[in-house]
């Protein structure tokens, strides 16, 4: 009971993380339709832009962690929402009404760029920083361990339910929630009635990036390590999230990334950790089976 | 003469390489209603989409209040206060009708649209019981109405009006037509309105376009029209509600 306590602690932590870059994904297929390859190398420029913020907070002496942690967050959310927002401008945007495949290529060439740019610019060594949270609460304590919930943990889980929280109410209750729903469903008419479009578009890729960052943030304060690979991985896995929630819906992002999380935390708990992708990604498959078009997206019916 | 309202000239527009206007010259005075008639595939619809930049018209002029819009993006154009319902209503399917007049109103300041709203409603009573209803679930008559609702909502001085007539009961279109009637008259709206319904349009209208293979090839006065053997023989006989 202790073990699997501690494991659902872990998954959600996990499970939070790849949430909050799945929303990335989703609402850029939403919109425009496509899948932004490059999404999970924007997390991977977050995560870095976060260390280089770190580091240069703590050489000039501040040492309030909270204030070091939001003045890292908001570094990180401007410079990987420069970096969305840049690469819908040169990559995508042009090869808007081109044919569907065009953009695909063109992302999964964007993200060899931005890891090939890194790897130069950063060197291909592992970076660490030391610990910045090293608190926790135990929860129980067991006869062989005890269940821990770490400070950054309990930090992860928190932001996350904040930010879905903040983000959900923008998309349904803001005129700019509004504006990208109506250029998902419609986006001649969206034209019509006085939208900027491209504007639209602009700032659903700035939105994914800045949750991006949030999540590369945290993923660097909890492993403590980042590489120029990292974004491959995280952004598999994210994307895979979505597809399982139901590609184009919010909370299916959430679901599914909360899902994958908890499923690596348990498979690589109870079985096998080298395992864990295999059956991430068989579950996955399984559910597509079944479920085409993921656990809460929606079919394709409404079109009068 | 004084300037039009809006001034389409010489404008052809191309899907591809298929011509649909073939240099079609078009005005509507501010506070007329004007009508444009024509067979389906005459290129009625396009000209309303081509007003609006979508597709962009290849050759001519459209100017609206005296400033050219040919070339300008779709959205600044609608921000002019020009309007559109256009063809096939594009409602906003996995949108609430609230949520589709919200819309409407997104060029707006916000100010008058409790006002604004009330005032549609009144026109049609039936959105206001499906207000938390989403658009895709709504039936084809009452998509109509959302559409020429959404349209109204962004205050518009010039209205574009694709069909409203389509799919409706006659009941409700002789109502439509009221309502156009009142907006003209009361609040100086100016309307310009595609049909093939074309005794009830030419009957509303101040004065008339006939289209034929993306061509004008006659215009008049709307009773005018309608009294004229070509009109009748082509688009009335048999037609008539």
């Amino acid at each position: 009971m202790d073990y699997f306590l501690q494991q659902l602690i872990n998954g959600l932590t996990l499970g939070s993380i790849y949430g909050l870059i799945a929303i990335g994904y989703t609402m850029v297929y939403g919109i425009i339709g496509m899948i932004n390859f490059a999404h999970g190398d924007v997390f991977m420029v977050s995560a870095f832009s976060a260390l280089i913020a770190f580091l240069v907070i703590l050489a000039v002496g501040i040492t309030a962690v909270p204030l070091a942690l939001v003045m890292v967050l908001i570094f990180a959310m401007l410079i990987s929402s420069l970096y969305g927002w840049t690469v819908e401008r040169i990559a995508y945007r042009p090869l808007r009404g081109s044919f569907r495949l065009a953009p695909l290529i063109s992302a999964i060439g964007m993200s060899i760029v931005l890891q090939n740019y890194i790897q130069i610019v950063q060197g291909a060594r592992v970076k660490a920083i030391q610990p910045v949270f090293t608190g926790g609460i135990t929860l129980h304590e067991g006869d062989l361990f005890d269940v821990r919930i770490s400070t950054i943990q309990i930090l992860i889980i928190v932001t996350t339910i904040v930010l879905m929280t903040v983000f959900s109410l923008i998309v349904a209750k803001t005129s700019l929630g509004r504006a990208q729903r109506s250029c998902e469903q419609d986006q001649k008419m969206a034209a019509l009635l006085g939208i900027d479009v491209d504007r639209t578009i602009s700032l659903t890729f700035v939105m994914g990036a800045a949750l991006a960052a949030v999540a590369g943030t945290m993923f660097l304060m909890y492993y403590g390590v980042v590489d120029f690979f990292i974004g491959f991985i995280a952004g598999v896995k994210a994307f895979t999230a979505a597809v399982l929630g139901g590609i184009g819906s919010l909370p299916g992002a959430m679901l599914g990334g909360l899902l994958i999380g908890l499923i690596e935390a348990f498979w690589a708990g109870y079985f096998s950790s080298e395992y864990k992708d295999v059956a991430v990604f068989a579950i996955l498959a399984i559910v597509l089976i079944f479920l085409p078009t993921g656990l809460l997206g929606k079919p394709e019916v409404e079109k009068v | 003469m004084s300037q039009a309202m809006l001034e389409v000239s010489g404008v052809t527009t191309y899907y591809g390489n298929i011509v649909a206007l073939r240099g079609v010259d078009v005005h509507v005075n501010q506070g007329e209603i004007v009508t444009l008639i024509g067979a389906n595939g005459a290129g009625k619809s396009t000209l309303m989409m081509t007003i609006f930049g979508k597709p962009q018209a290849r050759d001519g002029r459209i100017t609206y209040m005296g400033e050219d819009i040919t070339r300008m993006p779709t959205h600044k154009i609608a921000r002019l206060s020009i309007a559109q319902s256009p063809e096939g209503r594009r409602i906003f399917p996995r949108m609430t009708v609230f949520e589709n007049l919200q819309m409407g109103a997104a060029i707006t300041d916000g100010t008058h649209f409790q006002s604004d709203l009330e005032k549609v409603f009144a026109f049609f009573p039936r959105l206001k019981e499906r207000m938390h209803q989403r658009g895709g679930t709504l039936s084809g008559g009452e998509q109509q109405m959302l559409a020429i609702a959404r349209a109204l909502m962004s205050r518009p001085k010039l209205l574009l009006l694709d069909e409203p007539s389509l799919g409706l009961a006659p009941l409700i279109v002789k109502q439509i037509f009221e309502s156009l009637r009142t907006l003209n008259q009361e609040d100086g709206l100016t309307v310009f309105l595609v049909e093939q319904n074309a005794y009830h349009a030419l009957k509303l209208a101040h004065r008339g376009y006939v289209m034929v293979n993306g061509l004008i090839t006659m215009t008049g006065g709307g009773r005018e029209l309608l009294a004229r053997e070509e009109v009748r023989a082509a688009y009335l006989e048999g037609g008539r509600h």
